[in-house]
């Protein structure tokens, strides 16, 4: 039957592509046109000297006509549907669907792909924590040391007396295990980053793209020079097109202030975003994005650079790990580019100092700007940027201490927690913030 | 007399910490670190309570308690075991193999201690 079905489909499809009404294509074939309608829906079976008339009628061979869809296409289809028991799918129908919306399934069917591909990786992924040797004895050698620091150091502070003779040993076995503790966690994170055999594939386009420009800077820092490189090849479609916008972004903001004149105003006005932006009379965003494009080979500060939507979802992202900036999980809210969202324009400057990385303070410039023309029809759409540069410390007081995001902040009596921490808190001990 | 308990741990810093704790709580500790001897040893000198670690060089913690199991004069033996893996299919196989008590570590002293006293009382 279903075979039948396709057949009536591809003659509409070929009908309506020439053009042709159903009672001319019907006369063709010497057959009326309410019959004819019946066939191209389906509803009738046809072959030999029908479908051998309207084949010519159409101007293409017979078998063109009553083939049907690739049976490796339609038996991949019936399998995605049985492998999904969520949704009730018409079986009896796939070669109708098939025929009549080619498109959509290879969409369906390039989707089962990726499914399939996506429950294979987190299989492995979950295979990986659960059975791999190497992390199962990392992870059992810093649980072990610290398993004997909490014993022993718990014995050396208890209320009992202890002989200096059993003291000194306790001593010694806690520099011991704290040396071992200090090797396998070191152990444990360079595992934990390393690559994975399938080459360590970011999971989003964003990581995608960042990815990319951190393993070739030099594709960014070629904008400056006003040659747009040739896009790299990236595996999805989806990051492909965000490295293009990317490209034609900064190489928008490399024409408004051109490099050789925006390196020199930059050294002279000591990188100041303000300064520049009314020397060049631009908008501070382009300034903040302008100044990422510069060198630290070129004797120009390190920086990083932070963009994000009204959501506060980061859209780009640039050398933000050195600083504590990360796009995983969610990240702590007291950053100055969430702040700079709530008052669009509004160009902020504070210095903070990240937790975890104490001793560095870091001067961060942020700004909200519109990315939406104004209308009563639609929200504003507004983007923040935030520009990153580390500094030796000052003796002025630091403004603010950001975190890695609640998740893993250890910092206690935060008022912008938003979760509990899956570490135990601390106290703050830096009594300088 | 004061109750035997058999620690079999191949850390020896974890050993120490917990013959000092059991020791100064009134216990003779005797200590093992091997787990191809295991048995024997506990059957040369059978103690009135162990302590046993699942990952151990030669054989492992599961495979010495099974053998335990097996044998008359140890299958009642109580058996206080010790894991860095704190996962359900390990606690179920211990579980399954007869094991008195399971702990994940890292533990606490006063944990063990509690532990070692309640199984003594049992």
């Amino acid at each position: 039957m279903p075979q039948r079905q396709l057949t009536g489909t591809r003659i509409r499809e070929r009908r309506l592509d020439l053009g042709l009404r159903q009672a001319d294509l019907a006369s063709k074939a010497g057959i009326s046109a309410s019959y004819l309608n019946l066939i191209e829906h389906n509803r009738r079976r046809i072959g030999g000297k029908i479908l051998n008339d309207l084949a010519r009628g159409l101007n293409v061979d017979a078998s063109m006509l009553s083939e049907g869809t690739e049976k490796v296409v339609l038996d991949q289809l019936r399998s995605a549907a049985v492998e999904q028991t969520e949704v009730e799918v018409e079986i009896d129908r796939t070669e109708e669907f098939a025929g009549r919306t080619p498109g959509w399934a290879a969409l369906v069917l390039a989707q089962a792909r990726r499914i399939e591909r996506l429950e294979g990786r987190v299989q492995a992924l979950t295979d990986r924590l659960a059975h791999d040797p190497q992390l199962a004895a990392s992870l059992h050698d810093v649980i072990t040391a610290v398993t004997s620091i909490r014993s022993t150091s718990s014995i050396l502070v208890g209320e009992e007396v202890i002989d200096r003779d059993w003291q000194t040993r306790f001593h010694r076995n806690i520099y011991e295990d704290s040396q071992r503790l200090a090797e396998s966690s070191r152990a444990l994170v360079q595992y934990l980053d390393a690559p994975t055999e399938d080459g360590g594939a970011p999971l989003s386009p964003n990581e995608e793209v960042e990815a990319e420009i951190e393993k070739n800077p030099d594709l960014l820092y070629a904008l400056v020079s006003g040659d747009r490189p040739e896009l790299p090849h990236l595996r999805s479609r989806a990051a492909q097109s965000m490295m293009d916008g990317i490209f034609d972004r900064f190489a928008a903001d490399v024409i408004k202030l051109p490099q050789g004149l925006f390196e020199k105003t930059a050294r002279e006005m000591a990188y100041d975003p303000e300064k520049l932006a009314r020397h060049f009379e631009v908008q501070i965003d382009v300034v903040l994005r302008r100044l990422a494009l510069l060198r630290v080979e070129d004797g120009h500060p390190e920086t990083a650079l932070a963009i994000c939507d009204r959501a506060g979802a980061l859209t780009f992202l640039r050398n933000g790990a050195a600083f504590g900036l990360s796009r995983t999980g969610f990240p702590c809210p007291l950053w100055p580019i969430y702040e700079a969202l709530t008052q669009p324009l509004r160009p902020l400057r504070q210095v903070v100092m990240f937790q975890g990385n104490e001793g560095q303070e870091l001067l961060c410039y942020a700004v909200a700007v519109p990315t939406s023309p104004p209308s009563f029809e639609a929200p504003q759409l507004i983007e923040g940027v935030m520009l990153v540069i580390p500094r030796n410390p000052s003796a002025k007081r630091t403004d603010l201490l950001v975190g890695p995001g609640c998740r893993v902040c250890q910092r206690s009596g935060c008022s912008a927690r938003r979760e509990p921490s899956i570490l135990s808190e601390i106290e703050e001990v830096h009594q300088t913030f | 007399m004061a109750k035997r308990v058999l620690v079999i741990e191949d850390e020896p810093n974890i050993t120490e910490a917990i013959s000092f704790i059991l020791s100064r709580d009134g216990w003779t500790v005797h200590t093992h670190s091997d787990g191809e001897t295991a048995n024997e040893r506990i059957k040369a000198t059978p103690p009135d309570l162990i302590i046993l670690d699942v990952m151990l060089p030669g054989k492992s913690g599961f495979d010495i308690l099974r053998d335990l199991r097996a044998e008359e004069g140890t299958s009642e033996l109580p058996v206080l075991m010790l894991t860095a893996r704190g996962q359900a299919r390990d606690r179920e196989l211990a579980e399954k193999l007869g094991v008195t008590q399971f702990m994940t570590k890292p533990f606490s002293n006063a944990e063990v201690l509690e532990s070692v006293r309640a199984l003594a009382r049992d």
